[in-house]
């Protein structure tokens, strides 16, 4: 139980990536990207096969992410250049990418047991730090050592790399070109007449989107072990769901607000599956099921609660109303 | 300078829907003018602005400021030179966005939009002051989002954006049509103040007779196409209402009868 939800946790951190990436094409550009289920995969294949071809793994993560982003620009000319709908140039992509990513990999999967990865390569340096044997401490002096996760080592590293991609993102959105960017998702119209070239900014915004959404996919490849061309099915709903739960939770004020609650969204996400398969009659299958589930009530709770409310509201005001009557007579 | 030779524009045409919105028009806006366009729906009030901002092209004709050509430059390109204000007081503003964000966004018209922090405390200081200038109270919510501010406000907000970095043309799309009569000649007002101030060369479509004659210091009526009636400064402030009803009945009641003798020879 312990361990399997400090795995949600650490697998969370790491989805927290792509859930920034769907953030930035459905809530900054307001462009709901389909890509996503091709270029997550597309992250972990390009790094798969850097790496099991010797490969350092550092630079094959980075790869993985700039073809990422190139695939996101794809997307964007698609829509910009050939008037294509953004659903449809974002099916268009993921299709196309699927048989790009066996391409890559030129097999289905890819297995990347016994290679070094960033997590290898990090976990020496680490051991040497020593680190872990401090950050077990308070867990053995409350005698709790069995609540302790197995390492500490991709928890910290993740946590760095998560907070770092997200005060980037933030700094990004508040440059000229980022308040450009999220008013080309905004007020389409009002930026072409303020001068700023809207198919631009949808290119890159895609490309940016798509790349986060790679790095993802390659570090995910490489902290299970493995690259599937089947791992990205579904994925886009993941973010979102991702992004949905975070909102509502944590609440989406300001741009720092909202990338931060859309980080702790995919957390608790990985969370809710890790407990949900813990169920008797839940089966690993059913997962895409849940996710499902999960964001269709995230979208239609808040509207049934806003409507019960409303209601109370209007039975109370009218018994007042028949009281004060009454009253009267 | 704004100069624009012989445009014309057809929409949907070799259908029976075909339809001349500008019928060779020309114009020449001198540095400093400030022109009303008056118009009945139809008359190709809005088509003009469209190819004037690049955001139709014309199917004839060439299009100037400041003596280059711009004709076919696109939208994006040619709002550098160009602010506007629209009707809708939802279209000049980004709702999502806090007001010194969108000012930060019209800052970024005429210098390239950079990898720095769009506010900054200086501009933050100078957006206050701006803001303060137009007096409608904005001045202390710099960081409230625009969708929360009312329709004068938003249209108060679009129209310093549009002004503040000093376009060479300012068009405006009857920007006080969709407010309340108090409204209407609060942002009027400050128009009036702003194109003042910046010494802006401006265009303003309107439907308000009254207001177009206040306005400016020159007149345009158009009708089917054409700008059928031109009055500038001395003759202009002779200009009544009624007097303006008179001439355009003047001129349609001639269109008329000859539409008349065609048909019926």
């Amino acid at each position: 139980m312990v361990s399997a939800l400090y795995g949600a946790f650490e697998s969370g951190l790491i989805y927290a990536i792509m859930a920034l990436g769907v953030y930035l094409s459905f809530r900054v550009l307001d462009f709901p990207d389909l890509t996503v289920d091709g270029s997550f995969v597309t992250g972990g294949a390009v790094t798969a096969i850097m790496i099991i071809n010797g490969g350092d793994p550092f630079l094959a993560t980075i790869t993985g992410a700039i073809v990422g982003f190139l695939a996101g620009c794809v997307t964007g000319l698609l829509h910009t250049m050939g008037n294509i709908n953004p659903l449809l140039s974002g099916i268009l992509m993921m299709t196309a990418l699927y048989s790009v990513n066996l391409r890559i990999m030129g097999q289905p999967n890819i297995p990347l047991l016994n290679q070094s990865t960033i997590f290898t390569e990090v976990r020496a340096w680490w051991q040497n730090l020593r680190m872990d044997e401090w950050l077990m401490k308070p867990f053995s002096a409350l005698g709790i050592e069995g609540f302790a996760p197995r390492t500490f080592l991709v928890i910290i590293s993740m946590i760095l790399i998560v907070v770092m991609i997200k005060l980037i993102t933030d700094w990004l959105l508040k440059t000229e070109a980022g308040l450009a960017l999220r008013a080309t998702g905004d007020n389409p119209r009002m930026v072409k007449s303020l001068s700023a070239n809207t198919k631009m900014y949808i290119v890159f915004g895609l490309g940016i989107s798509n790349g986060l959404v790679a790095l993802s996919g390659a570090l995910i490849a490489q902290f299970n072990g493995f690259s599937d061309v089947n791992l990205g099915i579904g994925m886009i709903i993941v973010g979102l769901a991702s992004v949905i739960i975070g909102e509502s939770l944590f609440g989406k004020k300001s741009i720092a607000r909202a990338t931060l609650a859309v980080i702790l969204g995919a957390i608790v996400y990985r969370m809710i599956i890790a407990l949900a398969l813990r169920l008797d009659f839940v089966d690993a299958s059913d997962m895409k099921l849940i996710t499902a589930i999960i964001v269709i009530l995230a979208l239609v709770s808040p509207a049934w609660i806003n409507k019960f409310k409303e209601n109370r509201k209007r039975y109370s005001n009218r018994r007042k109303l028949m009281q004060h009557e009454k009253g009267a007579n | 300078m704004l100069e624009l030779k012989q445009i014309s524009k057809v929409f949907y045409e070799g259908t029976p829907d075909e339809r001349k919105a500008l019928n060779g028009v020309d114009l020449t806006l001198k540095d400093g003018d400030f022109v009303t366009v008056i118009g009945s729906n139809g008359a190709g009030k809005s088509t003009l602005l469209n190819i004037i901002a690049g955001v139709l092209f014309p199917d004839f004709g060439s299009v100037s400021v400041n003596n280059k050509e711009v004709t076919f430059v696109p939208e994006y390109k040619r709002s550098k030179l160009i602010g506007r204000v629209f009707q809708d007081p939802m279209a000049g503003t980004a709702p999502n966005m806090t007001i010194e964000e969108n000012l930060a966004l019209a800052l970024g018209r005429s210098n390239k939009r950079s990898l720095f922090r769009g506010v900054n405390a200086k501009r933050r200081e100078e957006f206050q002051e701006l803001l303060a200038s137009i007096d409608i109270g904005l001045e202390d919510r710099l960081n409230t989002k625009v969708g929360l501010l009312s329709g004068g406000e938003r249209q108060a907000l679009s129209l310093l954006m549009a002004t503040f970095t000093k376009p060479s043309i300012l068009l405006l799309d009857e920007h006080t049509a969709a407010l309340d009569p108090a409204r209407a000649e609060l942002i009027t007002n400050i128009t009036k103040d702003l194109v003042k101030k910046h010494q802006l060369t401006t265009l303003m479509v309107t439907h308000q007779m009254d207001q177009a004659i206040n306005l400016g210091n020159r007149l345009f009526m158009m009708d089917s196409g054409q700008i059928i009636f031109e009055a500038q400064d001395k003759e202009k402030e002779k200009l009544t209402v009624d007097g303006l009803i008179e001439e355009f009945q003047k001129i349609r009641g001639k269109q008329f009868a000859s539409d008349r003798t065609v048909l019926t020879s």
